[in-house]
């Protein structure tokens, strides 16, 4: 079996399980947010039961209109506070809170060989500790929270192998792009993608994270990572509950293998309007830019501010772009303060917001006019995503949005540090 | 057998596009959230859309976000069912949830504006207008039973449990 139909079986009481089978599975963690759970809830309490399934394993964290934007925001996550206080359930507040993706990995809150069941489609970011994580809808997660478990079919997978080592500045964000890219936006749809070889052995968690955090953005159902030293490093020191490591076995089964030789790859951008409409940087073309964002559940962890950073030191922002930088969560927020990334972004000129979802999805903190152009850490680049729809964003690593936020133009961090 | 008028999109129609993000602070408010379904696609789409239309859309329909806002501005509207060549699945598990059926079928043959008349048992799509039979996939059980109880919490009070016809 793949690592997806392991880690599916074990939860659905089964010896094997077959892709196309409809399972039952057992979720490990219920998770929601501020635009997804004021549904649940409501849905929830329709259902006549009082009680969520296990109130340490329901998560409910108010991230993408927080701190509140307005009048009806507030009152969104109020109700996700006031559902948790009643049902003495896990909740984030502001000043404790971050970006969702971000905080249940470094929290421990989600583990290896997990089955994670979330009402936001990046759910799938859990896929870099070896779980199966996975988004749904509002009214599945009601029925979770109640039952704690939710109906699936088995995923086919496909194996993604990127053979040679990654070059410079080159990280997570090009290779799912690249990969997004050279198979659409449908081309894993309903699927699990499985990704393997030697550049993902040497890849830092946190680039991991970015690449299963979009597997979305292919359609698929999951993206998981085999655990591995790295993963075991990871979690130590975070996990509070024993967890359980799966690894594919050596006969499994993929619909697909696909085989990228990654060892001259170049820094990913995907232009307007789809994370498939890819070229290296170097064929961008040439595109002035307003605003430069670096943050989000894709690009907001601690590895992707020191790759800003280490851009962005000693340098200036250019006049005409804003550039935002979002901290993921209080701690990567603490941490680059001690190493000094949060200096180095101020005294280039880039504002340091609080960590929220903020302008990724067109929310707050950094929305577009029609007429505006955005390269961004994000996941999404869709007609008006982030703003006007009028206006366009281009999506690209941390390197490559530190980079043209100085230049003023889509550029690869090499063009501004040469 | 339902019936309903075709409203026709192309490949690619995103939950973004469904519903925009900047709007979901209307969370509590789904009367003014219906009034912008489609806005970025097509702006004209509330003002002509009938009850009982079926939302018509190419490859990966309902791409993107989690949001169950997505299919449901499309049920509050009116809208009887979604065809598509294909679906994402976040999308299509939302759908037979709120209990607005979601058909995987070859759209190409179905124009804008045309009656069709759609046998969900049976597995046909008709297009009365220009003759053209269309076959979906047969349902699972297990999302037939939720559309038939008008969706997955009607579905699970009566049945108290989520379990799986074995």
């Amino acid at each position: 079996m793949t690592l997806a139909e392991k880690i599916l079986a074990a939860h659905a009481g089964k010896d094997r399980v077959e892709p196309g089978e409809l399972i039952n599975v057992r979720a490990d963690v219920v998770m929601g947010n501020d635009i997804t759970a004021p549904i649940a809830i409501n849905e929830f309490r329709k259902l006549g039961v009082s009680k969520v399934f296990d109130p340490q394993r329901v998560v409910l964290v108010p991230d993408h209109f927080v701190p509140a934007k307005d009048i009806l925001s507030a009152e969104n996550a109020k109700l996700l506070r006031d559902f948790s206080r009643e049902q003495g359930s896990v909740f984030f507040e502001v000043g404790n809170m971050g970006i969702e993706h971000v905080i249940l990995p470094e929290l421990g809150l989600v583990l290896p060989g997990d089955v994670v069941a979330g009402a936001d489609s990046h759910t799938c970011t859990y896929g870099a500790l070896g779980a199966f994580a996975t988004g749904m809808g509002s009214t599945d997660i009601a029925c979770a929270m109640a039952t704690g478990e939710v109906w699936m079919k088995v995923p086919p997978t496909i194996k993604i192998v990127y053979h040679g080592q990654l070059p410079p500045w080159v990280g997570g964000k090009d290779l799912i792009l690249f990969t997004i890219g050279q198979i659409g936006v449908d081309g894993a749809i309903y699927s699990a993608m499985e990704f393997s070889g030697q550049a993902i052995e040497s890849l830092s968690m946190d680039s991991r994270f970015t690449m299963a955090n979009m597997v979305i953005e292919a359609g698929a159902k999951a993206g998981l990572f085999s655990v591995d030293a790295k993963t075991l490093e990871y979690v130590r020191g975070r996990a509070k509950r024993p967890y359980t490591v799966y690894q594919p076995d050596g006969d499994a089964r993929y619909s697909q293998v696909l085989e990228y030789d990654v060892s001259s790859l170049e820094p990913q951008v995907a232009l307007p309007h789809s994370p498939a409409n890819i070229r290296p940087v170097s064929q961008a073309g040439d595109i002035a830019i307003d605003q430069a964002v670096i943050g989000s559940c894709t690009n907001g962890r601690l590895g992707d501010l020191r790759i800003a950073a280490q851009v962005l030191r000693g340098k200036s922002v250019n006049p005409n772009v804003r550039c935002i930088i979002i901290p993921g969560s209080q701690e990567v927020y603490l941490q680059a303060l001690r190493e000094g990334l949060i200096e180095t972004f101020l005294r280039a000129r880039a504002a340091v917001s609080t960590p929220t979802c903020g302008p990724c999805l067109g929310g707050h903190m950094g929305i577009l006019a029609a007429g505006e152009r955005c390269i961004s850490t994000t996941n999404r680049n869709f007609v008006g995503r982030m703003g006007s729809p009028q206006s366009e964003v281009y999506l690209a690593g941390p390197a490559v949005a530190a980079a043209s936020a100085v230049a003023g133009r889509i550029v690869g961090p090499e063009e501004v540090l040469k | 057998m339902i019936k309903g008028r075709a409203i026709k999109y192309g490949d690619n129609i995103s939950t973004d596009l469904i519903i925009a993000g900047r709007y979901f602070h209307l969370r509590s408010n789904f009367p003014e959230l219906k009034k912008h379904a489609l806005e970025d696609a097509d702006p004209t789409f509330v003002t002509r859309v009938r009850s009982g239309d079926f939302v018509v859309g190419g490859q990966n329909f309902g791409l993107g976000s989690s949001r169950e806002h997505a299919p449901l501005v499309l049920k509050l509207n009116g809208v009887g069912g979604i065809l598509a060549k294909s679906v994402a699945r976040i999308f299509y598990r939302n759908a037979i949830n709120l209990g607005l059926p979601v058909l995987i079928c070859d759209t190409d043959r179905i124009n804008e504006g045309d009656e069709l008349e759609v046998d969900l048992a049976g597995g046909t799509v008709t297009d009365l207008t220009n003759g053209a039979r269309l076959t979906f996939g047969k349902i699972p059980d297990v999302m037939l039973r939720i559309l038939n109880e008008g969706g997955l919490i009607p579905y699970v009070k009566k049945y108290r449990d989520i379990a799986l016809p074995s």
